[in-house]
């Protein structure tokens, strides 16, 4: 209960139904699609400009994402036997379905460029099926927040506005990380993590001062806890992966591979990440849960429009 | 009645709508009280102080409609001499007899009225006859009455009924009516502005009742306060007037009209009690009136002999009137149930009832169930009553062993409403004819069909018996045609039963009115009352045109006994002189040659309103032209009963068996002193104290059905109300250490029951006399009585806490108010209930 | 794709139907006659087949039959099993709901009624409200624009129909729905809610709820029809004095354009467990987008520029 919340209620029975989507399969299916986002970028563009293992790494992460993504999407449904009907439709008007729309290609590109990449056959058609990946790979990293902002629920649809940046610097940084986690983070991957980081953190700041009293359920409780943990792996991953390279900047000798601590720096990234994720998914929870989220600020801003009207007949 | 009575209630609802004030008086806050323009909370059991102060209010406020109260009702007419009230007796009326706790009902009489004139054999049967059997034929009239009384019209007479009821309610003032019931003054003054505000030429106020207002010790007396207090309002036989009984079960009134009661035959004619020589005329003679429509008993019951016994019925057998059974006793079922547990019953018949649980003091009933030889169940699922050999409360007490038990037990699965054709009787009278709508599954048949068949089996095993006592089962006719179902059932037509009810003329033709009704035979009729419901050979019940494309009163909607007259009474609906009082409450008027109007007049219709009749023992041509209550002896409205009551002619305030507090108004007496008691250890009664500091009255839920046979086995009600539930005020809650939610349990004498709290402001403490000239808190507590061990939702049975004390002239129990204690947690199971049990009892001195 | 907020004449027509579709049908529920009864609960689960589902905590559906420990009330809320659900409120207010009403009768001068007892405030006495939820049909329902399958459609009578067939149980309309009316249905993973008995609609039935309803409290037909009714019962009651009588959702220019299952109602809306101010959550859809393509831009500027200048 949010303290000293002045409202009225039936009984103090959430007025929204809270989702009854599941955990972990939906935030790993936040977390995991945001991933593979990234890395199908990081891995075309590593095609772009001769980075073999990057290109193989960022591939292979992107498939194993976007395919386990799908499992967890397909594994939450309350009828997981009609999936298909997903594709039955292309609506505008409903995230899931546009993310649908932009999960099925990816899934489908960045699974035949891993294909290729392990077969070793076909790399033209790798490449340009990388490259779709890498088209989507964005897309991927957004959408996920609309699916959770376009809702009634409070922790959710008040935060639309920061809620795809936080994602995006999330998927930033843990598509980064996971270049770091499998030795291929030299260099852009390197600094995707570091701006991921930077922008999911400050993106995240951003959310807890605009949206209102739902922020408070982003601060306390176990949602509370969890972001507090996901910022404090993914301040500390920062800090693991640019202390090698700094430690190097400050005694101005030739980088050295630390494939430990990319390894370290990479699993803080990517647990941060998932933990980011985890903690908007639960912050929202406790915001449906609870209807003080949903009364209180609804009753704020019909007395707004009431004065507002009330000035105006003035 | 929201409750209760949901789809009733839409009425109230619709009276609501166009500006009637709605007043709930009621122990509990309901669903009623929740959309009533006023709710009082009452003590439980004090309803006649309130109605009591109520009449005083109109009296000593020169509030009584003048013109109707000396015209229409008894109030001119004087008492004997020797008849003492309550104010002179110290709370008594004359006549009382503490040996046997009976009143001798004589000196209540009118004077000079010629009961006592045509004494001898006559009286002796008629004082007989009044102990069991007079209180229930009031059910379709006034009790049968003879003589003119002498009556003073300037209502001034020291003994006339007016100045006998002034003085009786004298001290029934609103300062009383806080002492007794709890109600302060200032609500009490404004029920009764309301009231008197709205009842008078240009309007009217309606009572509405269930059995809030008869299962008590006094129930009759509150119907009859409220009938005083109407009668003095001018508000009966008037549109938007009357005095409600909601009946506890669909078509209940159906079984009173055509009864299901010991004491009753069709049409609320007394069943003949086994007096030496008693042949037809001289039962009618005892038991008529000789003004007024009872006036042709006669004819009534010489058409019920030819509809039950056909062409073996003459003129020269009496028609058959010897074949009728004859009481010899109490047999109401009460007393029947403890004869059981004596042993000198030997089978059961139980029928769309559930006495393991449903009925007072069903540890009881249980007893009397154990010691049957056998026991026939019919119900629509297996109820306690027919499983309390096996898995009953006392099995698990180890009070009874089922090896033990010698009853055998026949369960019939029974055909619901929906599954057979019939009519449903409300609460105005009104036939409902319902059709089939399905098959009934499996082995379930219905009642009509178990019943044809067992007359067809019992009638084939006496066909060839020569011994004399077989001769009613022989002669009885009993040829009603099938018709077979699509699952291959031979149902009996009720169509044909129901035109066996209408009657016939010797030549077949349906009857259309009870007028046309014989004493030689011609005519045949299996309920004089419900005459007409065949009119003109059609199923006038089965008719259903809506309210909005007829007439006001929807006389082409099913069909209302008597004559298909939706007001009884209706001639009070206009003056003396014919007139209706006013013109937004007219219904009947005489036209100047016959009575007219929205409704079908209840009165002779040629009779004129300055009509004088020649003779006074003519039946309906005794009626004067003025004299509204044509089923009263002497045409009137009783505000004071000379007749017919076995506790009292005017209502008096006494407490409840069991009553937390000493009585205000007759500090001498406590309960009705008339009331029937049965002391025995497994039906004690709660001593006043600090033992059982708490009132308590049951209740009903809309939820479930009565002791929940219908509803405990229908999930999509169960889950609306799932378990049994204790209602207690925030107040008593942390008095006892109460939380919502939790387990509670509430212990009387009899027993142990517990159910989940709930905790709710809507439950009053009430602020009453405690008897020594201070106040003192009353706890009420709300028990509903759904529930028992079988079923999908299960609970202890309220019915398990209750006594057994009965109403005089019903023989009802007393459910609504008694005295408990309650506890948080659940009552001691299995043995330990016992002992827990004795311990209470011994505590509160009932035990050694 | 139709509008998704603001007023909306016909939302049936805006769907994509033929202009000569059937007109707007909707409920108008007086809760200042509701009884109590649940009659509409019951007949809704009759006429729909329903299982008693009992309650949870998140309305109906905990599949246990027990106490709520909420009164009267023990199926909690609406649910994937639970169409129609009464509320009981409980409330200590006032002493004045009694007010006396114009009969066109003598002056009663009332002294003001409180209740017996020592413990209670004088001032106060209990009020017991009482109200039937339903769906709303909104007239821009959220749960129907965010539905990935086309599973829940706008009908021909301007309802808003979950087709049960097509349904694959992902769950979005959920927490969609600005009311917390549409749940899944434990065991069988789809969503359900009312379906204002589309069958009985096109056999020109009422809906089972409103048929059953003793008190009509329950109100059934075409939409603007039951609007007018509504303006006059609300105008009856507040001459009366009944000043907490308020109208919900039956404002066309509302968050959500205006429900097609509509209240009289005699406190604020959140007493009844109904949201004071809902607004149909794709009203921000477009701008979600926006910032989601910025966010979007964002990354793949960042990914892009992490390649420049950067020596292998």
């Amino acid at each position: 209960m949010v303290p000293d919340a002045d409202f009225r209620s039936y009984h103090d029975r959430p007025i929204i139904k809270p989702p009854v989507w599941k955990v972990p399969d939906v935030p790993a299916y936040l977390y995991l699609g945001g991933t593979a986002g990234v890395s199908a970028s990081l891995a075309a563009l590593a095609d772009l400009t001769g980075r073999p293992g990057l290109r193989r790494s960022g591939r292979l992460v992107a498939a194993a994402g976007a395919v386990s993504s799908v499992a967890f999407l397909i594994h939450d449904l309350g009828r997981p036997e009609r999936f298909l009907n997903m594709m039955r439709v292309l609506k505008p008007t409903s995230p899931l379905s546009v993310g649908s729309w932009i999960l099925a290609p990816f899934g489908t590109a960045t699974g035949l460029a891993a294909a290729s990449e392990l077969a070793g056959l076909l790399p033209g058609a790798g490449r340009a099926a990388g490259a779709a990946g890498a088209v989507l790979g964005p897309a991927m990293t957004t959408y996920t927040a609309v699916l959770l902002a376009d809702t009634a629920v409070p922790g959710w649809h008040e935060a639309y506005r920061e809620l795809p940046f936080v994602f995006a610097g999330s998927a930033l940084a843990s598509g980064g990380g996971a270049a770091l986690l499998t030795g291929h983070g030299d260099g852009p991957p390197r600094r995707v993590a570091v701006a991921g980081a930077a922008l999911e953190l400050a993106a995240s700041h951003r959310l807890e001062s605009r949206i209102g009293m739902s922020a408070h359920a982003y601060r306390t409780g176990r949602a509370g806890r969890i972001l507090r943990a996901a910022r404090a792996a993914t301040a500390a991953g920062v800090v693991a992966a640019v202390a090698g390279p700094a430690a190097d900047a400050l005694h101005r000798r030739r980088p050295r591979r630390r494939r430990l601590l990319d390894a370290v720096a990479g699993l803080l990234l990517n647990g941060g990440s998932a933990a980011t994720r985890w903690g908007v998914f639960d912050a929202g929870m406790a915001t449906a849960w609870d209807p003080a989220y949903t009364v209180v600020p609804q009753r704020e801003r019909l007395r707004r429009r009431e004065a507002e009207q009330e000035e105006r007949h003035e | 009645m929201a409750e209760a009575h949901p789809v009733g209630f839409q009425w109230v609802m619709e009276a609501k709508r166009r500006g009637a004030t709605v007043i709930h008086v009621d122990p509990r806050f309901t669903r009623t009280s929740a959309v009533a323009d006023l709710h009082v909370p009452i003590r439980a059991g004090t309803d006649i102080a309130f109605l009591g102060g109520l009449i005083r209010y109109v009296l000593e406020n020169d509030l009584w409609f003048d013109e109707y109260v000396r015209a229409y009702t008894n109030a001119p007419m004087i008492v004997r001499e020797d008849f003492r009230d309550t104010e002179d007796l110290d709370g008594l009326f004359s006549g009382y007899d503490p040996e046997t706790g009976s009143y001798d009902v004589h000196t209540w009489q009118y004077a000079d009225a010629d009961v006592e004139a045509s004494a001898g054999f006559r009286d002796e049967q008629r004082a007989m006859a009044q102990e069991h059997e007079r209180g229930e034929i009031a059910g379709s009239g006034g009790a049968p009455f003879t003589g003119t009384p002498t009556r003073d019209d300037t209502l001034e007479h020291p003994r006339c009924v007016f100045q006998l009821l002034r003085r009786h309610y004298a001290r029934y003032t609103p300062e009383m009516v806080q002492q007794v019931c709890g109600i302060e003054p200032d609500t009490f003054l404004r029920v009764a502005r309301a009231l008197t505000d709205n009842s008078n030429r240009e309007r009217t106020s309606a009572f509405c009742y269930a059995v809030g207002w008869t299962h008590h010790t006094v129930g009759v007396q509150y119907i009859r306060a409220a009938s005083v207090l109407q009668g003095l309002l001018g508000n009966i036989g008037r549109p938007g007037g009357g005095i409600l009984a909601l009946r506890g079960h669909a078509s209940i009134q159906g079984s009173t009209d055509i009864p299901t009661l010991y004491d009753l035959l069709p049409g609320y004619i007394p069943m003949p009690h086994a007096h030496r020589e008693q042949d037809l005329a001289s039962f009618v003679v005892n038991n008529a009136g000789e003004k007024g429509y009872w006036g042709h008993m006669d004819t009534y019951l010489v058409s019920l002999l030819k509809a039950w016994f056909g062409d073996a019925a003459t003129r020269g057998n009496d028609f058959c009137f010897d074949h009728l059974p004859r009481l010899d006793g109490d047999h109401s079922s009460f007393p029947t149930v403890m004869a059981q547990a004596r042993g000198e019953v030997p089978g059961y018949f139980v029928i769309g009832e559930n006495p393991a649980v449903g009925t007072a003091n069903s540890r009881q009933q249980r007893r009397g169930l154990a010691n049957l030889e056998w026991l026939v169940v019919r119900d629509l699922n297996m109820i306690e009553t027919a499983t309390f050999w096996q898995d009953g409360p006392e099995i698990a007490t180890g009070e009874m062993v089922t090896e033990d038990i010698g009853t055998e037990v026949f369960f019939l699965p029974a055909a619901n409403h929906t599954e057979k054709d019939g009519t449903f009787t409300n609460t105005q009278r009104l036939l409902q004819w319902h059709h089939k709508a399905v098959e009934p599954p499996g082995d379930c048949r219905s009642d009509l069909w178990f019943y044809y068949e067992l007359g067809k089996r019992l009638k084939a095993r006496v066909a060839s018996s020569t011994d004399p006592r077989d001769r009613p089962l022989q002669d009885l006719t009993w040829d009603y045609p099938v018709e077979v179902g699509p699952t291959g059932i031979a149902e009996p037509s009720a169509d044909a039963v129901l035109r066996e009810i209408n009657g016939r003329h010797a030549d077949g033709t349906p009857l259309s009115s009870y007028t046309e009704m014989r004493a030689d035979g011609s005519t045949s009729g299996g309920c004089w009352i419900y005459t007409g419901v065949y009119a003109d050979g059609v199923n006038q019940s089965a008719r259903r045109r809506p309210g909005r494309e007829q007439d006001l009163l929807a006389h082409e909607w099913g069909w209302a006994w008597p004559a298909n007259r939706r007001v009884l009474y209706n001639r009070a609906s206009a003056d003396p002189d014919g007139k209706p009082w006013s013109e937004r409450k007219k219904l009947v008027w005489w036209d100047g040659e016959r009575w007219t109007g929205d409704d079908v007049p209840d009165f002779p219709a040629t009779t004129a309103p300055g009509h004088v009749p020649e003779s006074q023992t003519a039946g309906a041509a005794s009626i004067a032209g003025n004299e509204p209550f044509v089923m009263q002896g002497d045409g009137r409205a009783w505000l004071y009963a000379p007749a017919g009551l076995l506790d009292g002619p005017m209502p008096a305030h006494y407490e409840p068996q069991e009553s937390p507090v000493p009585n205000a108004l007759y500090p001498a007496q406590g309960a009705n002193p008339a009331r029937q008691q049965f002391p025995s250890p497994e039906n004690t009664y709660n001593p006043s104290g600090e033992h059982f500091p708490y009132v308590f009255t049951t209740f009903r839920v809309t939820e479930h059905h009565t002791a929940g046979g219908m509803s405990r086995w229908t999930p999509r009600l169960n889950e609306l109300f799932p378990e049994m539930f204790l209602e207690v005020s925030p107040e008593l809650a942390a008095e006892r250490g109460l939380r919502n939610n939790d387990w509670g349990h509430v212990v009387t004498a009899r027993s142990a029951i517990e159910g989940r709290i709930v905790v709710t402001d809507r439950a009053t403490p009430l602020r009453v006399g405690d008897g020594n000239g201070g106040t003192r808190v009353i706890h009420q507590i709300g028990v509903p009585w759904h529930w028992g061990p079988n079923g999908l939702s299960t609970g202890d049975a309220a019915n398990e806490l209750l006594s057994v004390a009965l109403d005089p002239n019903v023989h009802i129990m007393e459910t609504k108010a008694a005295t408990c204690d309650i506890r948080p947690g659940r009552r001691p199971r299995g043995p330990a209930l016992v002992r827990y049990l004795a311990d209470r009892r011994r505590a509160a001195g009932l035990e050694e | 794709m139709g509008s998704l907020s603001g007023p909306l004449d016909d939302p049936t027509r805006d769907a994509g139907y033929p202009a000569d579709h059937p007109g707007r049908v909707g409920f108008f529920t007086d809760t200042s006659v509701c009884i109590g009864c649940k009659a509409c609960e019951v007949a809704c689960k009759e006429w729909n087949a329903l299982p008693a589902d009992g309650v949870s905590d998140r309305g109906a559906g905990g599949d246990v039959l027990g106490m709520a420990g909420m009164g009267y009330d023990n199926t909690g809320g609406l649910g994937g099993s639970t169409y129609r659900h009464v509320a009981f409120v409980e409330q200590r207010v006032p002493a004045s709901r009694s007010a006396p009403t114009d009969l066109g009768m003598p002056s009663m001068d009332l002294p003001g009624a409180t209740q017996s007892g020592e413990h209670r405030a004088d001032a106060t006495e209990v009020r017991w409200l009482m109200s039937s939820d339903v769906c709303k049909h909104c007239t821009h329902a959220a749960c129907l624009d965010v539905c990935p399958t086309g599973s829940l459609i706008r009908t021909e009578h301007g309802t808003v129909l979950v087709q049960s067939d097509i349904c694959n149980g992902c769950g979005y309309c959920i927490p969609a729905c600005p009311y917390g009316v549409i749940d899944q249905r434990p065991g069988d993973g789809r969503a359900f809610k009312c379906t204002m008995c589309q069958d009985r609609l096109g056999a020109g039935m009422a809906p089972a709820c409103a048929t059953a309803c003793p008190t009509e409290s329950i109100r059934f037909g075409p939409l603007d029809e039951l609007r007018a009714e509504a303006d006059a019962r609300l105008a009856t009651l507040q001459s009366h004095g009944v000043t907490g009588a308020r109208l919900y959702g039956r404002d066309p220019d509302d968050g959500v354009g205006g429900d097609g299952a509509f209240f009289l109602l005699l406190d604020e809306p959140e007493v009844y467990g109904l949201p004071p101010d809902p607004v149909v959550t794709t009203r921000d859809l477009p701008s979600m987008w926006r910032h989601a393509a910025a966010a979007a831009l964002a990354v793949a500027a960042t990914v892009g520029a992490a390649f420049v200048g950067v020596r292998r």
